[in-house]
C-alpha cells in the first residue's frame, strides 16, 4: 500500500515538473539565442544552437533548461527532447568541468587507443559515461575525430591532444589538474 | 604551373593565409572573372566540362547535380548552397586540413557555387568538435565581408551572399545530405525520403545544393586556371587532384594532395613511408569506414573512381585505413560495427536492430564465445542490411567492410570460433 502511494506521488511530481519547473534563461543565454535566430528563417531551427548555448553556460541541459528553451522558441518539449537526446554532444546529465571526448573509432583502435583508455581509467578512476569524484572530468567516447594520421587522439574541453601514449596521459592530466586548481 | 590547387597555400606550422596573402596567390581571381561577365550558365558549363566529381564519398558529377536546380522566373527565388563539413567518416581527416589550412579557398568555392545556382544564403554544416575550423572560417568570413566578396551586390554583380557557419553536435548520420538538412532545420536528423531530391526541394522546401568541402575547394582553380589546366592534373581517367590520406601502422601517416590516378602503392610506399618495420600489409579500406576492403594484390591499380570500382570497392573519401598483419581483422571490423550500430539514427528496422545484432556477435567472437551459427548470421546480415534494404546508405555502408572482410579474412573468423579466443591476443 505504501509503495502504491509513493508511486502516485512520483507521477504527480513528474506532471508538476513539466508544467512549472522551467528555469528562467539568463540575459546572456537569451542574447546569444536571439543572435542565432537572426541567422535562420525559422526559430525552430535554433533549437540545437539554443541547447548548446545553455549547455555552455550551465554545463549541461537539465529538464528545467529544456523546458525553458522549448517555451522560448515555441517548440514542443517532446520535439526538443528528441533533438537533445539525438546528438552525442548535448549532455542531459551533469558532467565534469572538462569533458574528455575519447576517440575509439577504427584508426585510433588500430593505433592502440584501448591502452590509452586503460590509463585514463587508472588515473582518473572513471569509465565511459562517468565523472571523476572531484567533479573535474567526464569521459565520453566519440566517433572518429578526424585526425587519424596522429592517432590515438582525444579532446579535453576544446583542446585536441594527438599521438597519445600512456605516459602522455599522465602529463596531460597533471596539467589540467593544475589549471583547474588554479581556476578554483 | 599550379599542381596542388587545394593545398598550395597550406602550411600547418603557421596560421592560414589572411585575405591579402591569399589574394597574392591568385586568390579570389575567379570572382573577378565573374564580375567581368561570366554568367551562372557559363560557370555551370565550366564545372560540367571539368568533370569534377563529388569528393564526399558518392562521387556524383558536381555540374550535373547543380543542373537539377530549377532556374528562371517560375522557380523558387530562395535557394540554398550548403557545404557538408560534418566530417565523421571513420578514418577520414581531409576536410579538416582544408578548413584549418586555407579557409579562404573554401569561401571562394562557396561564392562560385552559390552564384551558379543563384543561392543568396550558404550554410557551412560543420561538426561541433572542429573548434579550430570554426574559428578559422569565421575569421575568414569576416575578412571576405569587409573586402566586399560577401554581402550585398558582390563586386557590382548584383549578386548577394551571406555565409553562415552552423556547428553540429556530433552524429554521423548528419553526413547524409537529407539528414543534414533536417538537422539544419532544427529537427532530429533522420534522413528524408528521396525523391524529391534536395536540388528541387531541400532546406525548408527550397532548392538546395549540398556539396562536400573538398569538392567546393576544387572550384576556384577550375575558374582561375581553366579547363585545360584542370584536365592536365590527373594521372588517370577522372579529373583533378585528390586529398589522399593514410592512417594505420605506416612509418609516416598523413594526408597529401596528389593527382587522381596515382597508384595506391606509390601513396603508401613513397608518401606513407611503407609499413613500420616488422609489419606487412594485410588489407586496407580505401576511402573510410564504409568502403570494401582491398588487398595487397590491388596496390598497383590507379587510385580513381573507376579503377577502384573495378575491384569491388569505392574511392569514397580517399583516406585509406591500413590493416597490418599483427592487428586482428575481426577486431577491426568489430570496431567499425560498433560505430555503425551506435550511429544508426534508429528510423528503419534493419539498421536499428540489425547493426546492434551484428555488433553483439562481434563481442561474442572477441570474448571467445562465437559459434558457427554466428558466422552464418553475419553473412545473412550482409544481405539484410545491404543496398536497397534500408532507408538510407548508413547500413549498406556498414556491410561494405563486413561483407568484404568475411570474404577476405574468412580464416580469421573461423579461428575465433574454433579456438574460442582472439588468436591475435597475446
Amino acid at each position: 500500500m505504501s509503495e502504491m502511494s509513493n508511486e502516485s506521488t512520483m507521477v504527480n511530481n513528474v506532471i508538476a515538473s513539466s508544467a512549472t519547473r522551467a528555469r528562467r534563461l539568463n540575459a546572456e543565454e537569451i542574447a546569444e539565442i536571439e543572435h542565432e535566430m537572426e541567422l535562420y528563417p525559422d526559430k525552430r531551427a535554433v533549437g540545437l544552437e539554443a541547447l548548446k548555448i545553455v549547455q555552455k553556460h550551465q554545463g549541461w541541459v537539465s529538464d528545467e533548461s529544456l523546458l525553458a528553451i522549448a517555451s522560448y522558441l515555441d517548440i514542443p518539449v517532446a520535439d526538443l527532447e528528441g533533438v537533445a537526446t539525438f546528438f552525442n554532444l548535448v549532455y542531459r546529465r551533469p558532467v565534469g568541468r572538462k569533458v574528455i571526448l575519447f576517440c575509439n573509432s577504427v584508426s585510433c583502435w588500430i593505433m592502440g587507443c584501448d591502452s590509452i583508455k586503460e590509463q585514463i581509467e587508472h588515473r582518473l578512476g572513471i569509465d565511459f559515461g562517468e565523472t571523476s569524484e572531484d567533479g573535474d572530468f567526464t569521459l565520453v567516447p566519440v566517433p572518429c575525430l578526424g585526425d587519424c594520421d596522429r592517432a590515438p587522439v582525444m579532446m579535453v574541453g576544446d583542446d585536441l591532444h594527438r599521438n597519445l601514449t600512456p605516459e602522455k596521459i599522465d602529463q596531460i592530466f597533471e596539467q589540467y589538474r593544475k589549471q583547474l586548481t588554479a581556476d578554483g | 604551373m599550379v599542381t596542388k590547387p587545394l593545398t598550395k597555400n597550406i602550411d600547418m606550422s603557421r596560421p592560414p593565409l589572411d585575405i591579402g596573402a591569399y589574394e597574392a596567390t591568385d586568390g579570389y581571381q575567379s570572382l573577378q572573372a565573374i564580375a567581368k561577365g561570366l554568367s551562372p550558365q557559363d560557370v555551370l558549363q565550366l564545372v560540367k566540362d571539368s568533370g569534377l566529381k563529388g569528393r564526399g564519398g558518392a562521387g556524383f558529377p558536381t555540374g550535373m547535380k547543380w543542373s537539377f536546380v530549377p532556374q528562371g522566373e517560375s522557380s523558387p527565388q530562395q535557394k540554398y548552397f550548403v557545404v557538408n563539413a560534418d566530417e565523421m567518416e571513420p578514418g577520414t581527416f581531409k576536410d579538416r586540413l582544408l578548413m584549418e589550412g586555407d579557409p579562404h579557398l573554401l569561401l571562394e568555392g562557396i561564392i562560385i557555387g552559390a552564384y551558379t545556382i543563384q543561392a543568396n544564403i550558404s550554410y557551412i554544416f560543420l561538426r561541433g568538435e572542429y573548434v579550430a575550423s570554426e574559428q578559422a572560417l569565421n575569421a575568414a568570413i569576416a575578412e571576405a565581408r569587409q573586402r566586399g566578396y560577401l554581402g550585398k551586390n558582390i563586386l557590382g554583380t548584383g549578386f548577394d551572399l551571406d555565409i553562415i557557419v552552423h556547428t553540429s553536435a556530433g552524429r554521423y548520420i548528419c553526413g547524409e545530405e537529407t539528414a543534414l538538412l533536417n538537422a539544419l532545420e532544427g529537427k532530429r536528423a533522420n534522413p528524408r525520403a528521396k525523391p524529391p531530391f534536395p536540388q528541387v526541394s531541400g532546406l525548408w522546401g527550397k532548392p538546395t545544393i549540398v556539396n562536400n568541402v573538398e569538392t567546393v575547394c576544387n572550384l576556384p582553380g577550375i575558374l582561375t586556371y581553366g579547363i585545360d589546366w584542370y584536365h592536365g592534373l590527373t594521372k588517370g581517367n577522372d579529373h583533378g587532384t585528390k586529398l589522399f590520406g593514410i592512417s594505420g601502422k605506416v612509418k609516416t601517416p598523413g594526408c597529401w594532395e596528389l593527382p587522381l590516378g596515382t597508384t595506391i602503392r606509390e601513396i603508401i610506399e613513397d608518401y606513407g613511408g611503407g609499413m613500420r618495420d616488422g609489419l606487412s600489409l594485410r588489407g586496407f579500406l580505401p576511402g573510410g569506414g564504409s568502403t570494401d576492403f582491398m588487398l595487397p594484390e590491388h596496390l598497383d591499380i590507379k587510385f580513381d573512381y573507376d579503377e577502384v570500382a573495378k575491384v569491388g570497392s569505392r574511392l569514397a573519401t580517399g583516406t585509406m585505413i591500413l590493416l597490418d598483419d599483427q592487428t586482428c581483422p575481426v577486431g577491426m571490423i568489430g570496431n567499425l560495427m560498433k560505430f555503425f550500430a551506435h550511429e544508426s539514427c534508429g528510423y528503419c528496422t534493419p539498421c536499428r536492430d540489425g547493426l546492434p545484432w551484428v555488433d553483439e556477435i562481434f563481442r561474442e567472437l572477441e570474448a571467445g564465445r562465437g559459434t558457427e551459427k554466428d558466422l552464418e548470421i553475419l553473412h545473412e546480415h550482409v544481405d539484410y542490411l545491404g543496398p536497397g534494404r534500408t532507408f538510407c546508405a548508413l547500413a549498406p555502408g556498414a556491410t561494405a567492410p563486413l561483407g568484404s572482410g568475411l570474404k577476405y579474412f574468412a580464416e580469421d573468423f573461423e579461428r575465433h570460433v574454433k579456438e574460442q579466443r582472439c588468436p591475435y591476443r597475446r
